[in-house]
């Protein structure tokens, strides 16, 4: 005990004597540090997050396009439908209302990349724990398939 | 600190004058030499350059390692039951192993040989050949899957097995054992002359069909093994026989009588012409054609009724015997396709015939004799070299590329390295013991890449922690990138090895297939979503249509099961993620687990003998609620009324 006490005096004084030769510097950078990420963890409302993956912008028309919902319910049936029912939830959360929850890109990012999101995404992990750790399977979707099962979302 | 210094100068510098000693010194690697273990260290995570099929021997499979590592990948079963991948056990299978006698669940398998394009290896398949039950494999290396077997009708003992051509037009199998032909009750002393040997010429489609196109009729001996030509000498392949003497009961003195037995040189474009012009019979017989299609994720067996034969004494041109001495093992062609190597097993010389000296004994007419109407030619005008005392008992030989041949010798257990055209021998390395076959990355085609060999063990005694009377078979690896072979890598095999092939692991890792698509999947009695999934009875048959994804079976509770129904099920696995398969058991399963990759659907034939609330569970560990992939299913007695019913949580 002694010993590892010592030991973190010795590294603690390491690092301190390191940040003074450039003290004014490292308080900028803190405060940077500060501004970027209280957001990201304390974020008031998820749909700012746009999740972590291949999609970083989602423009959703004024209107459904009926079409492409379609195709995205027949994906949805045959890929999602064994852990996500669409209005309760299931070994998953439901997709009824999600647009009140998340961002369009959240979304797809976490159909497209589900395991760095539940690795490093702050809400993807909050929902891993909500669920019991039940993975997020990926369904090896193209990202025009995840944005048809994202218009079929708008319709429930 | 000074002093310190100087002791760990001290310590670097010993390995450096110790292998500075070492440089003079023939072979003898002391441990402080060279860094052997780095030539054969593979980071974890990284890969190995090379990937080596190297045939199970008498356990029927194919196992796959990775070179330089060592390290095993997987054992592909071929012509065994293997429980693990529920193969021969699962409906979707059983095919597979199919014959004209019926289903047999073991073979013993010695020859991978990998399909090859202008004489190189190109990645798409391995073949290789069951003896017993004469049968050639088709191995898919997409999925690296048994995809294709078809049976030999009127062959015993498949040994000169597969060998393909340059460009995969055929592989060839030919019978160890020669049999009545067409195969009838007769007295086994009435061999000589009436016994046939058959050599099968296996043509291989675009997609890989395989289709006997037409067997020659040979006489009655021993057809060891086998190569085809390549370069100059594609269209001609070449097989070894032994037991010239006809031979029937104890062949280690009967079969070793003549001084010289043959190598038959069969001329295949030849043969082409004959049948284009009609000159076959087709003869009546019955033998199984299975394959496995990757849509259905079924196999079929069909069974086929004829062959067409060529007997050689009505098809001048067609074979020509070229003498070798001394029961002649393998037989090797380099890769300029110049050179056949006869390995005669018990001579004390290796023979190497030239194949333009053969071309024009042939043109010159220049026989000694015929044996069944075959011409003999004489053996003085075909030979171009012989290797002179190199070793005890010559088995097989490959080829580096740079001029130099390796051949293995069990008798005196070593590796021997010679030089073509010169014929001298340049290097030998002791093996430990026995060794086999050998294997050159390439070595037996036409670009070789000759930066290892691979020796394969029958004999291992003290070389590893002994587990019994059986020890382990083994494998050696040598370095043979510089003038003299360098031992690097003991690892052990399984079942027997006898030959192997290697191949750069970057024409096959690309068209690794990861999962098989859903949409795509056509098996009959899929569940491709859970809407599709029920539970349907037809007489004592119940067929349950299910489905697997992480972590839940649908359905997961089945009751109206009685006792002495056939339950078959049907399980799809609905993940279409890499390296995610599902397995499923159930208790009193009386056959084996299944295990279901991605987007595959696999069938368990199930027959409950009691009564009961049985469980069923996944047997590979899915995800972090794996132990809770679980569920029920309810056996009544065989006069109950319990109802069919099927359910996954309130969901259904």
């Amino acid at each position: 005990m002694k010993t590892t006490q010592f030991m973190l005096l010795v590294l603690l004084f390491s690092f301190t004597s390191c940040g003074n030769a450039d003290k004014s510097k490292s308080d900028v950078a803190e405060t940077k540090t500060t501004v970027t990420e209280k957001p990201k963890s304390m974020i008031a409302d998820p749909r700012e997050n746009k999740g972590i993956g291949p999609i970083t912008s989602v423009s959703l028309g004024a209107t459904i396009d009926e079409e492409m919902a379609a195709h995205g319910k027949e994906i949805y049936d045959a890929k999602c439908t064994a852990c996500h029912k669409p209005d309760t939830k299931f070994i998953g959360p439901a997709p009824t209302g999600i647009f009140e929850r998340r961002s369009p890109e959240w979304i797809m990012n976490m159909i497209l990349n589900p395991e760095e999101m539940v690795q490093k995404d702050p809400d993807a992990k909050k929902l891993l724990m909500e669920f019991n750790g039940s993975p997020m399977a990926n369904q090896n979707l193209t990202e025009e398939e995840a944005r048809a099962v994202l218009e079929y979302f708008r319709t429930l | 600190m000074k002093t310190l210094n100087k002791i760990i100068f001290t310590i670097l510098a010993i390995p450096l004058l110790l292998s500075g000693c070492q440089t003079g010194n023939s072979g003898q690697s002391g441990a402080l030499s060279s860094d052997v273990a780095s030539k054969v260290y593979v980071k974890p995570g990284e890969h190995d350059e090379f990937y080596a099929m190297v045939s199970g021997g008498f356990s029927g499979q194919l196992s796959v390692y990775g070179l330089p590592s060592g390290r095993l990948f997987k054992v592909i079963p071929v012509f065994s039951v293997d429980a693990e991948k529920a193969y021969g056990f699962n409906e979707e299978t059983k095919p597979m192993l199919n014959t004209s006698h019926g289903f047999i669940p073991w073979d013993d398998s010695h020859h991978p040989e990998l399909s090859q394009t202008n004489g190189e290896t190109d990645g798409r398949w391995c073949f290789i050949n069951g003896n017993n039950t004469p049968r050639i494999a088709r191995i898919d290396l997409g999925t690296f899957e048994t995809a294709e077997i078809i049976e030999l009708p009127f062959s015993g003992g498949n040994h000169s097995s597969p060998f393909t051509t340059e460009n995969t037009e055929y592989v060839v199998a030919g019978t160890r054992f020669s049999v009545p032909y067409p195969q009838k009750d007769m007295a086994i002393e009435e061999y000589k002359g009436n016994f046939k040997g058959a050599l099968s010429f296996i043509s291989v489609g675009e997609e890989g069909d395989m289709d006997i196109a037409f067997q020659i009729l040979m006489p009655g001996f021993d057809y060891d093994l086998a190569h085809s030509g390549k370069g100059k000498s594609h269209g001609w392949t070449f097989f070894t026989t032994y037991n010239t003497e006809e031979s029937n009961s104890l062949l280690e003195v009967g079969a070793s009588q003549n001084d010289k037995d043959f190598i038959a040189a069969i001329n295949w474009k030849k043969a082409e012409e004959y049948i284009a012009q009609g000159k076959f019979r087709t003869v009546a017989t019955e033998y199984a054609h299975n394959k496995y299609d990757d849509a259905t994720h079924s196999a079929t067996s069909t069974i086929k009724k004829s062959v067409k034969v060529l007997d050689p004494a009505d098809c001048p041109g067609l074979v020509y015997f070229l003498p070798t001495p001394k029961s002649p093992h393998g037989v090797d062609v380099d890769p300029t396709g110049e050179y056949i190597v006869g390995n005669g097993k018990l001579s004390a010389n290796l023979t190497v015939h030239s194949f333009d000296k053969v071309q024009q004994a042939i043109a010159n007419k220049s026989f000694d004799g015929e044996a069944y109407g075959i011409p003999i030619l004489k053996m003085d005008e075909i030979v171009v070299g012989v290797v002179e005392q190199a070793g005890l008992g010559p088995l097989h030989t490959e080829f580096d590329g740079r001029g130099n041949a390796y051949t293995t010798f069990f008798i005196s257990s070593e590796v021997v390295k010679w030089k073509l055209g010169s014929w001298e021998v340049v290097d030998r390395q002791p093996t430990f013991y026995s060794v086999g076959h050998l294997m050159i990355p390439g070595g037996d085609s036409k670009k070789p890449n000759g930066k290892y060999l691979l020796a394969m063990n029958k004999i291992t005694k003290d070389r590893y922690l002994p587990t019994g009377p059986e020890v382990t078979q083994s494998a050696q690896l040598f370095d043979i990138s510089g003038d003299k072979m360098k031992l690097l890598l003991d690892f052990p095999t399984v079942g027997e090895p006898h030959y192997a092939q290697g191949i750069e692991a970057e024409k096959i890792k690309p068209r690794s297939v990861r999962i098989f698509k859903l949409e795509d999947n056509q098996h009959p009695f899929a569940a491709k979503s859970d809407k599709e999934t029920k539970v349907v009875r037809d007489g004592n048959t119940v067929h349950i249509y299910m489905t697997m994804i992480r972590s839940h079976f649908t359905p997961d509770n089945i009751e109206g099961i009685k006792v002495g129904d056939k339950v078959y099920w049907h399980i799809t696995n609905l993940e279409q993620d890499y390296d995610v398969p599902h397995g499923f058991s159930v208790m009193g399963a009386q056959n084996s687990e299944l295990l279901v990759m991605p987007g595959q659907t696999e069938t368990l034939l199930w027959e409950p003998l009691l009564e009961g609330v049985i469980p069923f569970y996944c047997t590979d560990f899915c995800s972090a609620l794996h132990q809770e992939m679980q569920g029920y299913v309810r056996v009544s007695g065989k006069n109950a009324n319990v109802p069919l019913k099927w359910s996954l949580g309130d969901h259904m």
